[in-house]
């Protein structure tokens, strides 16, 4: 019984040190592949960090799921957006003619884009769903120019590590990391079902990324900044919805 | 006359107070090990994750109380059924004249959270399962009991209040085993299935995980399902240890004791 309990003794040290040297390990080779999301601290940030990592390891090149045209929902549903503040309701009146999106951060050719510019664009369409953390869901065509397409455009430098956007509306802003930011469907959308983009959808601009949930597809999109830290954006958490309490990723 | 099975019980664990010298007897007043330490602790973080699931899962239903089938449903389509509470978002009609309080952003890190806890625990209880033999000598039911007569007498038993008998105190019924196998490997698996099929970044690279249950809405009406089906579970779970004896059971499973009252020959 004595050299059993030994034996157990030492084999959960054994066990426990090479636990603990293990997660030392994972946790140095994370931080070095970019699989830690910034809101990593506090009590949920095991989750947060076991999710981000788990789904880039698997999702770096992978594809939202397309759908036939058969497939798209009758109605788009709108969901409820604040009242406008005056800034928008002065591009609406103008028929959003004078919308532009600025691109700034660590861009060789700092730039700002009209519509006519993203639409004058390779366009290209994706029938994919939209998934709101809440549970409901709408599968539409969206119309848009890779977001891609526009980084290559300003030149996007080698250190880059996100991208963040920002709606016309105060306290509205996102960020994603540049595999998310490069990926083939990740749009700045102008139109929806062969039409332009509702306003209650998102228009006339609303950065689309069918492989996260809807609330990181920020609407009357305006500026977009690339950069290597989300520390010095708001309370540098990565985006506004952690610090509404949710998650920085949204892939689950 | 003591079930066989005590006396392997009392030989595969160490450090137990108390071995006996003859294998058809119990002693007296006998303290010894009922579940092995890993079953103990794998339980234990099972149960606390359960309960956050359970406490969470709620509150993200209460944001969308309406379930739908297929791979679409939004406030504008027709649901399969409602559920006849309020809801925390305005946009979902309910009936009810108020709003609740948005509370899903922290249950949805907790739910993530626990999911992941739940998922590393079950995975060591099973592997080590497999290794001990936990499954083969503890939850696989031995072929004579698997007649309908012996599942029949389990259940009989069950109706009429009677007090387990002393060889259920050491091992698990016929009825009991199917239920835990059933528990462990159909319905955590689906409820785990059932969930990643509703995460839009896990189906990109798995789309067979939503593809196979019937899109997205149908995941989240299963999952919704089993999870029902897993609070069933806990409900009678709970109720067969408080009925025969709460202290002892629970006693067991903390510790890994049991007490035995009186000597049975």
């Amino acid at each position: 019984m004595t050299d059993l309990s030994r034996r157990k003794l030492i084999t959960t040290g054994l066990g426990a040190v090479a636990g603990v040297s293990g997660l030392g390990v994972a946790a140095s080779l994370a931080q070095k592949y970019g699989l830690v999301p910034p809101d990593h601290g506090g009590i949920y940030g095991l989750g947060e960090t076991l999710t981000y990592a788990s789904q880039r390891l698997l999702t770096r090149h992978s594809f939202a799921r397309e759908f036939s045209p058969s497939q798209i929902s009758k109605r788009p549903l709108e969901n409820e957006i604040a009242p406008f503040g005056e800034p928008f309701k002065r591009f609406q009146a103008g028929g959003f003619a004078d919308w532009r999106l600025t691109i700034d951060g660590m861009v060789d050719r700092p730039a700002s884009f009209s519509l006519a510019q993203l639409r004058s664009y390779p366009s290209r369409s994706q029938i994919t769903e939209l998934s709101c953390e809440e549970g409901w869901t709408y599968i539409a065509e969206w119309i848009g120019v890779p977001l891609s397409h526009v980084l290559d455009l300003v030149g996007t430098q080698p250190h880059a590590r996100y991208v963040v956007y920002f709606s016309i509306e105060p306290d509205w802003w996102e960020s994603i990391d540049m595999a998310d930011a490069m990926h083939p469907q990740t749009f700045l959308t102008y139109g929806m079902n062969g039409n332009d983009l509702p306003v209650g959808n998102g228009g006339p601009l609303r950065l689309r990324l069918p492989r996260q949930l809807g609330y990181k597809s920020v609407k009357f999109i305006t500026h977009l900044t690339v950069t290597d830290n989300l520390k010095k954006f708001g309370k540098g958490l990565g985006s506004a919805s952690p610090e509404g309490g949710y998650a920085w990723y949204a892939g689950i | 006359m003591p079930d066989v099975r005590a006396t392997w019980y009392h030989l595969r664990v160490g450090d137990s107070a108390c071995i006996p010298s003859a294998a058809s007897a119990v002693p007296t007043t006998t303290v010894t090990s009922r579940h092995s330490a890993l079953v103990r602790i794998t339980h234990w973080i099972t149960t606390l994750c359960f309960l956050a699931l359970l406490v969470s899962g709620a509150e993200i239903v209460i944001s969308h109380p309406r379930f739908y089938w297929g791979e679409t449903g939004n406030v504008l389509t027709t649901p399969l059924f409602k559920l006849p509470i309020p809801s925390s978002r305005a946009l979902v009609p309910t009936g009810y004249g108020y709003v609740l309080p948005d509370q899903n952003g922290w249950s949805r890190a907790l739910h993530f959270q626990s999911a992941w806890v739940v998922v590393l625990t079950g995975l060591l209880y099973v592997i080590s399962g497999l290794f001990t033999g936990h499954f083969r000598k503890d939850l696989l039911p031995a072929k004579a009991t698997l007649s309908w007569r012996s599942v029949s007498t389990v259940i009989a038993n069950h109706l009429r209040f009677e007090r387990p008998s002393e060889a259920e105190t050491w091992s698990y019924n016929v009825l009991q085993r199917l239920t835990y196998l059933f528990v462990i490997f159909v319905l955590f698996p689906l409820v785990i299935w059932t969930g990643l099929a509703m995460s839009p970044a896990f189906v990109s690279a798995f789309p067979s995980t939503v593809i196979l249950l019937g899109g997205r809405q149908s995941a989240r009406t299963l999952h919704f399902f089993v999870s029902l089906a897993l609070l069933l579970f806990l409900l009678v779970h709970v109720a067969m240890i408080c009925l025969p004896g709460f202290r002892n059971r629970m006693r067991a499973m903390i510790t890994g004791h049991i007490g035995t009252r009186t000597e049975r020959t």
